[in-house]
């Protein structure tokens, strides 16, 4: 099975591209691969704490969780996070904080790499 | 062997944040192998509306306050970062070489490599991985 490291540079609001990603990590797993999920620039709004379920609004807290569980590597950027003001404290549990140094290298060693969004 | 990474830019400077991601994610290839047994080898290519960050004179300290892009571009030159401008968009938005970044003045000994977008094609073809911004 493959190595697959998708790179999303969308915040959880405002498109859907951070669903899709979110599915796409689903998907890839449940076929059996491995997965990192990296988020960088808006995206790493995906990773803060405390998000509350709306009907209208994207929640992907609970399936990063289950990600999780099923072994996905989910990383934030660390000088993105804190740009918005996003520290370790603020993540949800598990979640993991590094530079960008360890996504290019995970990234460098996988099978297929997808980036997806970007505002 | 090193791994190498080809970071594509399409989008212009400041309207997005993500040529400057794709900037520093490339820089930060050169400290990669903290993680992994081999080295990293970044490419960035600019194009489409991405070889507007190739030009020179930014002044986004003045009317942003943030670093300009040229000055990471200048920094990753003076690295000896490999980065090609796609020719036919500098073309299309009438920029002639002379207007691009260089950074002779830190001391580099490369230049922005302008080239036909059948040289980034190979390039796309010769990296083992691909990022697009």
């Amino acid at each position: 099975m493959a190595t697959i490291s998708i790179g999303l540079f969308s915040s959880l609001i405002g498109s859907m591209n951070s669903d899709f990603a979110v599915k796409l990590a689903e998907t890839a797993v449940n076929k059996g691969h491995s997965v990192n999920l990296w988020f960088s620039g808006n995206a790493v709004t995906l990773a803060r704490k405390g998000q509350k379920s709306f009907k209208d609004y994207s929640y992907l807290a609970e399936r990063l969780k289950a990600l999780q569980e099923n072994g996905v590597a989910i990383v934030a950027c660390e000088a993105c996070a804190a740009a918005r003001g996003i520290h370790k404290d603020d993540v949800i549990e598990g979640i993991a904080v590094h530079s960008m140094d360890w996504y290019v290298a995970r990234a460098a060693k996988s099978d297929r790499v997808l980036h997806i969004g970007g505002e | 062997m090193a791994k190498s990474i080809l970071f594509v830019i399409s989008r212009p400077p400041y309207k997005s944040e993500n040529p400057k991601l794709a900037i520093t994610h490339a820089m930060a290839c050169f400290v990669a192998d903290m993680h992994i047994d081999e080295e990293v080898e970044p490419v960035v290519a600019f194009v489409g509306d991405g070889v507007l960050n190739c030009i020179k004179n930014q002044r986004s300290q003045e009317f942003y306050g943030i670093i300009s892009t040229e000055q990471h571009i200048k920094n990753q030159l003076a690295s000896d970062m490999r980065m090609l401008v796609c020719k036919e968009d500098l073309y299309r938005l009438d920029i002639k070489p002379e207007r691009l970044i260089n950074a002779r003045d830190m001391g580099a000994d490369i230049d922005l490599n302008v080239v036909g977008f059948n040289e980034v094609q190979k390039e796309m073809e010769r990296c083992d991985q691909m990022m697009w911004f």
